[in-house]
């Protein structure tokens, strides 16, 4: 890309700067350290060049190209936020249907488009509320979902179609709530293709962190699939799979491990798609990634940027993807939770607007922000607020949006977007070797790699080698004053009453009809999503279901471990 | 010969996030201490049952689910139960100062909240009174 004579100059002149003017300054002083490394420990140079990006092999038509067009580093949109700051997201939780059900009404009322929904984890491992496992989490984490009753509470008087799109986190359940959601459209009456629904539904990633899961890797991954090609089929309106990264990165990953663990997955499910007939442009167009940013700015942008590159390269030359719709990534991010302190929580609002700055840097989509709060409870209304105005003043006050893909030709920039490529693939490659992903999924792999750097990263807090403001460094005595999330303390009794009153007034007949029915469909090999749909329309439970899936593929459990 | 420390890390009920549990049983491997990890999804009766079978100093259960008040309080009332009250029980997770000392208050002896150095719960641990037997 740059003139060959001029990079010799270059170099000349580099090695002339290098044995005067700079071997005069470490005669007096040297650096903080002898090498400088980003957290995903790609080594860093004193400074960048032209010569950096000739040693990388730069070239912007082939590595940038213009935004809208393949491969999409620059932004999978002509005008990127020129046009519209990307979408601006608050999650909260709350115990009950009910609950949760007047704060939809109430966004709504002030100009809401989007509802996300947090499940509790009880609803996300397929117990019922009543199920002795569930004691003490009932509504902790979110909403309790038990059958479509639950639905039908949440969603009182808000008309499917009066929201456009709805966003509901359920990794290991995305089955039952597509079905749950579908039931719930023909009950009042709504064309399901008049609404949108995102399902995170990746439940692979489970297995390595975060850990929804309640069956093998392999039941999982047919249920997912099945959501996949279902929605490919009949609701192309919807989208399927959310590939998560995030999840991984607070269980202590690198930035590119972020990337490499979950593109893995999606390229399982591609050829699962394959085997199932169905080419990448029929379902991939409509799936969207979940990515965290930590506070390593210039290595946060420079992800986000290498990933659209890799995703593009991979459905277009690897799986002969042809519309450019499945060629871009979607990206959500979500601030990493984990980046912040218990300790001193009003500086995390600091952090995490570095966080965000790094992914509108970086060109996502959607944004969450954490509440400062974040390391003692789900955030307060006040918290969420806060975490919303700092994505106002990045969207509206910092001019940010002006121009595309601003640190575009950064020296710097570019190199590390090149390397993380790079790091990439070579992850990749691995896990292949393995046998993918489900493969180095059983073996343990991503839970080693992710547990290794969360050891590597509390050590260097503990050397000081990383210093955390306010965590190893920087300390003061200050009295936290958090402000208490109030929670209904009968939640959880309501919701068992609730379930249980469910089971008596139903047709028990019916339900047990259509959950061996489902059961049938699941030692099958046909798609298992019409026999989820007609048991949730019989009112069996999420539970219910889950159990047959348990007995099918069998349950999951952990083993002691001795360290 | 003194006998080493030796504790159970524990994850009781549903709460999947396994980062802290795994990274303090390691920390504490690292000096010596004794450490059986039950691995996520246990019952309080799991872990109990478990405790009592390998003869631990101490367990520390790992809660960031909200279902905390829950999960130590059967933990207590069991060890209580099966007269082996002299198992310490500590532990961490996402617990607001209000609910740390309600803890305290039904016999949990130390809770470590986020972002406690892991130096802490090491030097806590080390210094634990080893159970009479």
């Amino acid at each position: 890309m740059f003139d060959k004579k001029y990079l010799d100059r270059m170099r000349v002149e580099k090695e002339r700067w290098e044995k005067t003017v700079l071997k005069d300054k470490f005669a007096q002083t040297k650096e903080m350290k002898d090498t400088f490394r980003t957290g995903s420990q790609i080594e860093i140079n004193r400074l960048y060049s032209p010569l950096d990006l000739e040693e990388v092999g730069f070239d912007y038509l082939n590595d940038l190209s213009w935004p809208g067009e393949y491969p999409f580093v620059r932004g999978i949109d002509p005008l990127m936020y020129r046009a519209a700051p990307w979408v601006m997201m608050q999650y909260s939780g709350f115990a009950s249907a009910v609950e949760t059900n007047k704060r939809f009404k109430y966004m709504l009322s002030q100009g809401a488009t989007s509802f996300a929904i947090a499940l509790d984890l009880p609803t996300h491992k397929a117990l019922d509320s009543d199920d002795p496992l569930a004691e003490g989490e009932v509504g902790k984490t979110g909403v309790p979902i038990d059958s479509l009753q639950s639905l039908e509470k949440l969603f009182e008087g808000i008309p499917l179609n009066s929201v456009s799109m709805f966003i509901c986190v359920a990794m290991s359940t995305g089955p039952i709530i597509l079905a749950l959601f579908l039931a719930l459209a023909e009950k009042t009456g709504i064309d399901p293709k008049r609404f949108g629904l995102i399902l995170t539904n990746e439940a692979l990633m489970e297995f390595a962190c975060r850990g929804t899961q309640f069956t093998t890797p392999e039941g999982h991954f047919r249920l997912s699939a099945d959501v996949v090609e279902y929605c490919a089929k009949h609701f192309p309106n919807f989208s399927p799979l959310q590939i998560c990264g995030y999840h991984a990165r607070e269980a202590g990953c690198t930035a590119i491990q972020e990337l490499a663990f979950p593109l893995a997955n999606s390229i399982a499910y591609a050829k699962e798609m394959e085997r199932r007939g169905l080419s990448i442009d029929d379902y991939a167009g409509s799936f969207t990634w979940l990515f965290s940013a930590s506070l390593d700015l210039f290595e946060e942008v420079s992800k986000f940027r290498a990933f659209r590159k890799i995703w593009a390269t991979i459905t277009k030359d690897r799986f002969g993807a042809k519309n450019p719709k499945t060629m871009q990534a979607r990206i959500v991010f979500y601030s990493g939770g984990s980046n912040l302190t218990r300790q001193q929580p009003y500086i995390n609002i600091a952090r995490t607007t570095i966080q965000g700055l790094a992914a509108a840097l970086g060109g996502i989509q959607i944004m969450h922000l954490s509440s400062y709060d974040e390391a003692y409870q789900t955030p307060t209304e006040e918290s969420a607020t806060i975490a919303v105005r700092i994505q106002q003043i990045l969207g509206h006050e910092t001019g940010i949006t002006r121009t595309i893909d601003p640190l575009a030709g950064s020296y710097y920039v570019e190199t590390l977007t090149k390397k993380i490529e790079k790091g990439v693939y070579e992850y990749l490659e691995k896990i292949e070797s393995m046998g993918g992903a489900i493969k180095a999924i059983e073996q343990g792999f991503y839970q080693s790699e992710i547990a290794e750097q969360a050891y590597r990263y509390n050590k260097e807090l503990e050397t000081k080698e990383r210093i955390k403001v306010g965590l190893n460094e920087f300390l003061t005595d200050q009295e936290v004053n958090v402000a208490p999330l109030k929670y209904d303390p009968d939640a959880e009794k309501k919701a068992i009453a609730a379930v249980k009153q469910l089971r008596k007034e139903r047709d028990n007949g019916k339900v047990a009809q259509a959950l061996e029915h489902f059961r049938s469909k699941l030692k099958g090999t046909e798609n298992v999503i019409p026999s989820i749909i007609e048991a949730v329309k019989a009112h069996a439970t999420v539970g219910e279901i889950g159990s047959v899936i348990r007995e099918t593929y069998g349950k999951y459990e952990e083993e002691k471990v001795r360290f | 010969m003194q006998r080493r420390i030796r504790v159970l890390i524990g994850k009781p009920g549903l709460d999947g996030h396994d980062r802290g549990a795994k990274l303090v049983s390691r920390v504490l491997a690292d000096v010596g201490v004794e450490v059986i990890y039950t691995g996520k999804f246990q019952t309080p009766e799991q872990i109990v049952g478990a405790a009592i079978q390998e003869d631990v100093d101490g367990i520390g259960l790992s809660v960031l689910s909200g279902s905390h008040m829950t999960m130590f309080k059967r933990v207590i009332d069991l060890l209580q139960e099966k007269k082996a009250e002299d198992i310490v029980v500590f532990g961490g997770g996402v617990i607001m100062p209000d609910d740390i000392s309600k803890l305290e208050k039904i016999g949990v002896d130390k809770i470590f909240p986020p972002d406690t150095p892991t130096s802490k719960i090491v030097e806590y641990v080390k210094n634990m009174p080893s159970r009479k037997r």
